[in-house]
């Protein structure tokens, strides 16, 4: 007789002493591990929920301005310097860790228009409806001596936005005309004009530095080079653009908050109709920017809310409101990828996380695979009709929720009013008008 | 891969020569003519290597091109001997290993498919493949290998005594053969705790106790004062139920009654659903009953309508409950449908006891007509069935596919019941001193429980239990500590009863069910169809505009709408049936079919 009966010593089992870890032998067998698919189901709902749960995306607030904020720019190097310009013309220099204001200078008379740091980091430039270009140092000037500007440019018109160039010392300004200055000279090397118009925004591509794109109050989107006298292409659309933004990745895409209440992304290559049109907006965009992973992009709207979308989705990802947040003017997402800040009407620059459910601070190797399994099961079981609902639930405002319903009656009734116009005329003679074609009015090469 | 089998050193001690220790990629010839000498589990083990042997070889022969190439570099460094590595690359695994751990098949890319798609799919299924690989190359580490009994020449097993076995075997394991004389309380149903530490007996007559049955340490021991029908342990050995005389009870681990559950009444048997924490019951009044255990709340109450039910087990595949009647049917139940899944004539006469593997493949039953029957309940099939002389009062499998049978006062326990034959000859059999009332097998222990008229028999079942258990799932081992911790996971776990069906892998597939098919479901769910365009109803108008003539001249504007819609599809309709009728008058009279015709299409 041979015989070998299972006999299992404690001692490969349990721990030596209770300092140590537990044991957990495992066996990978999968009869061993019934259900496994209601199982990941039950956690992915479980994920799902808690993600929701955890959705806390404000951090904290940054007030001190005495007027709307009107525009927002961040350092080129810093992560923790933000600075912002109020609509009485008053610049705030803050510290985002200790969320509190470092420097504040009067710079202007009436709005800031606009801010952009120098790539260096060294000095900033702020332009206000005082018709100067003003140059500032990032150095708090000593104790005792006046704030003042290393340089002032005296403008003929108003200037509506400034941005700076990625390498060289030359940048941007819009208003009246488009003029691209040297940082030694106090007239512009270059200016561009295509009819009578104003410009209302201006911003380098990050990649092919010598390309511009400007939003003109004539309801066109223009793009320049640089190293030409005359702009490139213009495209026109049924509505004015307030903004643009250029994807840091992918840098032929470029993204405008249009005032009929949705963002287009274009691919400058082809104008002739948007790749994607963002809407969920209820009023007016005013401003957006992109991630620096070019994954996704916010934006602020005159509906007092903060969305963000995926760069390729016609619906955002992501709203964030407060009771007493106002029309938020500008927006900028931290070039760490984590934060959003918007600065609104009623004074307040607002931070938000860019992932509301995220935790912050250093996690533990635990928690960061649970972290990633989570995902991974959201991500698997996102169709479901349980889970899909809950990852989609967000609160709106009520005034919000409502301007939806209208708007969606509206769309719905236009679209039935079309159809009834086909059906009562010759075949072929009304077209189909797809929506991404219906809002480009015209090319201007 | 072969040479493994050389390098474990089987339990029990013989002595052998010390040899160098063998390198994987040596070929032996030990082995040939060692063969005969092996022990069985060793045979089964080398069979199985020189098939994946084959399979790799077969590969190897299939496409030079797709397997693990030797990939050489230029600028590869040597070893310092000048020596090259005779087998680059990874170790191939076995065919069979990889199988093991194969979950569904694997999904085709459809032709049409975008590039994105084709790329998600494609990363999906090398993951897959990757994850699958690493799970079969851990087979290497677990640390226990199975059990095994097998007679000298001419010995048969089966008359090998326990009392011969448990001499054999070292202490511990032989402490796994006890009796216990509980003379008074007669016949005793049984329950292991699902991590196999802990034993709950309940005597007929009221005798309810737990042990720790291997410290042989007693939590608990009362006498409950009624007739005892059944026990079952709930999700840890800190709870059990006890299906009384009237009521169900839950008591805890020191005998304290939590709980008398007057919702449940006359149960016979029970099931306990562990991943679903729900307590099946069926009463003797032919109600199959759902408690849920974590929240404390029936969640199905099914009126069978098959009279007294006291056969009841569940199919731990999918967790589906299996019931077995005296008209020799078995019925398929889950807590969401009130009619049976499936019911499947297994017996001329009653069914007297059920018992299923745990992949859900292989039901075993036995009847009063004496007949043991194997079905594929994939397939709702029956394998075979053999004749027991006594017939058969209570079935029990084990994890590794060990079927022990009670006859009067005898079990006998049959390996490789799904084999192609029917069963004939048993493995092991033993005598108890009584009539069998319960038997199960112990769950990750070579141990079979015997529930009997004279108390309670631990038999030694080599070869019964899973050697290598995974203590995320279930730890014999485990802390009070671990085992909150675990509580608190398997409650977060918790399925939901609208789960159970018979495929539980149906969540991960695509509904593909038509637009029609939802729309008449809804229709049938409404009572009424919510695309049906609405009636024209006049807008009520004030001023005496609305009087009845007035609206109905406004209906009678839009009545040509609906009207014109009626007329089209009408003469739709009725041009369809004229085609049809053309084309079945061609076909009859085209009977001369010229040669050429058959091109035609």
């Amino acid at each position: 007789m041979k015989v070998k009966v299972l006999c299992r010593n404690p001692d490969d089992y349990v721990r030596e002493t209770t300092k140590d870890l537990h044991r957990v032998p495992r066996n990978y067998d999968p009869t061993l591990h019934p259900f496994e698919v209601p199982r990941e189901y039950t956690r992915a709902l479980n994920a799902t929920k808690l993600e929701r749960v955890f959705a806390k995306p404000f951090v904290g607030s940054l007030d001190g301005h005495r007027d709307g904020i009107s525009c927002l720019s961040k350092h080129a190097k810093s992560l923790s310097t933000v600075i912002s310009g109020a609509c009485d013309g008053e610049i705030k220099v803050w510290n985002l860790p200790k969320r509190e204001c470092l420097r504040t200078v009067q710079a202007h008379e009436g709005f800031v228009r606009g801010i952009c740091s120098r790539f260096c980091g060294s000095s900033f430039f702020t332009v206000g409806d005082d018709k100067t270009i003003k140059q500032w140092n990032m150095e708090a000037p000593g104790y005792g001596v006046r704030e003042e500007p290393m340089n002032t440019i005296l403008g003929k018109t108003v200037f509506t936005g400034i941005d700076h160039h990625q390498r060289q010392c030359t940048f941007a300004t819009c208003g009246q005309t488009v003029d691209i200055w040297d940082e030694q000279r106090s007239t512009p090397i270059l200016s561009f004009s295509w009819g009578v118009e104003s410009f209302s925004s201006i911003r380098y591509n990050p990649v092919e530095t010598e390309l511009l794109a400007s939003c003109a109050s004539d309801r066109s989107i223009v793009l320049y080079d640089t190293r030409e006298s005359a702009p490139l292409r213009k495209v026109i659309m049924q509505m004015r653009s307030n903004t643009i933004c250029w994807n840091p990745m992918e840098a032929y895409y470029f993204t405008s908050a249009n005032e009929d209440y949705n963002l287009y992304t274009y691919d400058m290559r082809n104008l002739d109709a948007p790749l994607t049109v963002h809407m969920d907006h209820v009023s007016a965009v005013l401003d957006v920017d992109y991630s620096p992973t070019g994954r996704e992009f916010v934006s602020a709207s005159f509906d007092k809310t903060v969305r963000i979308f995926p760069k390729d989705n016609g619906h955002s990802r992501e709203v964030y409101h407060t009771k007493r947040m106002q029309h938020v003017i500008s927006v900028r997402w931290s070039a760490d990828n984590k934060y959003i800040m918007s600065g609104s009407d009623e004074m307040n620059i607002r931070l938000w996380k860019s992932n509301a459910s995220e935790k912050l601070g250093v996690l533990s190797y635990q928690e960061k695979a649970a972290k990633n399994y989570n995902k991974k099961l959201m991500e698997k079981f996102q169709h479901h009709p349980q889970v899909k609902r809950i990852a989609r639930h967000r609160h709106l405002p009520r005034d919000v929720l409502k301007q939806k319903r209208e708007q969606r009656v509206m769309k719905e009734a236009r679209r039935r009013k079309e159809q009834n116009v086909r059906k009562h005329s010759k075949p072929g003679s009304v077209p189909i008008v797809t929506e991404k074609q219906k809002h480009v009015v015209a090319i201007v090469e | 891969m072969a040479e493994q089998g050389l390098l474990t050193v089987p339990h029990v001690e013989e002595k052998k020569k010390k040899r160098p220790p063998k390198r994987y990629w040596e070929e032996t010839n030990t082995q040939q003519s060692k063969g005969g000498e092996e022990p069985t589990g060793e045979k089964e083990k080398s069979e199985e290597e020189a098939e994946q042997a084959r399979g790799t070889a077969k590969q190897k022969q299939k496409s030079p091109r797709d397997g693990p190439k030797p990939r050489r570099r230029k600028n590869e460094p040597s070893f310092v001997s000048r020596k090259t590595d005779p087998f680059p690359g990874d170790k191939p695994i076995p065919v069979g290993k990889l199988q093991k751990y194969q979950r569904g098949e694997q999904n085709k890319v459809p032709r049409e498919a975008g590039k994105k798609l084709k790329e998600a799919l494609k990363s999906s299924r090398s993951l897959s493949e990757l994850a699958q690989k690493q799970a079969a190359r851990f087979d290497v580490l677990l640390p226990e290998d199975a059990g095994f009994l097998e007679g000298e020449d001419g010995e048969d097993t089966c008359f090998i005594a326990q009392e011969d076995i448990a001499d054999a075997v070292d202490l511990t394991s032989g402490a796994k053969y006890f009796n216990l004389h509980l003379s008074q309380f007669g016949p005793y149903r049984l329950d292991y705790s699902k991590t196999g530490r802990h034993l709950l007996l309940g005597g007929r007559r009221g005798h309810v106790t737990c042990i720790d049955w291997q410290t042989k340490d007693l939590m608990c021991e009362v006498n409950v004062m009624e007739t005892v029908n059944d026990v079952k342990w709930l999700h840890t050995e800190a709870m059990f139920a006890v299906a009384q005389r009237k009521w169900l009870y839950i008591y805890d681990s020191k005998g304290v009654e939590l709980h008398c559950v007057k919702k449940f009444n006359d149960v016979l048997r029970m099931q306990f659903l562990p991943y679903h924490f729900l307590l099946a019951t069926a009463s003797a009044t032919g109600f199959l009953q759902y408690l849920d255990v974590s929240i404390g709340k029936e969640i199905a109450a099914i009126p069978t309508k098959m009279g007294r039910l006291d056969v009841m087990m569940q199919n731990p595949y999918n967790a589906v409950i299996h019931l077995g009647h005296t008209n020799g049917t078995v019925s398929l139940w889950s807590p969401n449908q009130r009619e049976p899944l499936v019911k499947m004539l297994c017996h001329r006469g009653a069914v007297r006891s059920l018992a299923l593997d745990k992949t859900g493949t292989y039901m075993v039953t036995s009847g009063l007509d004496r007949k043991l029957k194997v079905y594929d309940i994939r397939a709702f099939k029956p394998l075979h069935s053999s004749f027991l002389p006594a017939g058969a009062s209570c079935l029990s499998l084990s994890q590794r596919g060990l079927l022990s049978a009670a006859t009067g006062d005898v079990v006998q326990v049959y390996q490789n019941v799904w084999g192609s034959c029917p069963v004939s000859k048993p493995y092991m059999a033993h005598r108890v001193r009584g009539q069998v009332c319960g038997l199960a097998f112990c769950p990750f222990e070579d141990v079979l429980g015997i529930g009997h008229g004279q108390g309670f028999s631990s038999m030694i079942v080599p070869g019964a239990g899973e050697p290598n258990f995974d203590a995320l799932d279930s730890n014999p081992f485990r802390c009070a500590r671990q085992r909150q911790e675990w509580e608190v996971k398997a409650l977060l776990e918790k399925l939901q009863p609208e789960l159970i069906g018979m495929d539980p892998n149906m969540l991960s597939k695509i509904d593909q069910v038509g637009f029609e098919t939802r729309h008449r479901e809804q229709v049938e769910a409404l009572g009424y169809d919510p695309l049906q365009p609405e009636k024209f109803k006049p807008r009520n108008r004030m001023k005496g505009r609305s009087s009845a003539g007035s609206v109905e001249k406004r209906k009678k504007k839009v009545a040509h709408v609906d009207q014109r819609d009626v007329i089209k599809q009408s003469v739709e309709e009725k041009m369809q049936r004229q085609k049809e009728l053309e084309e079945k008058k061609k076909e009859c009279d085209g009977g001369q079919k010229s040669a050429l015709d058959r091109f035609k299409k």
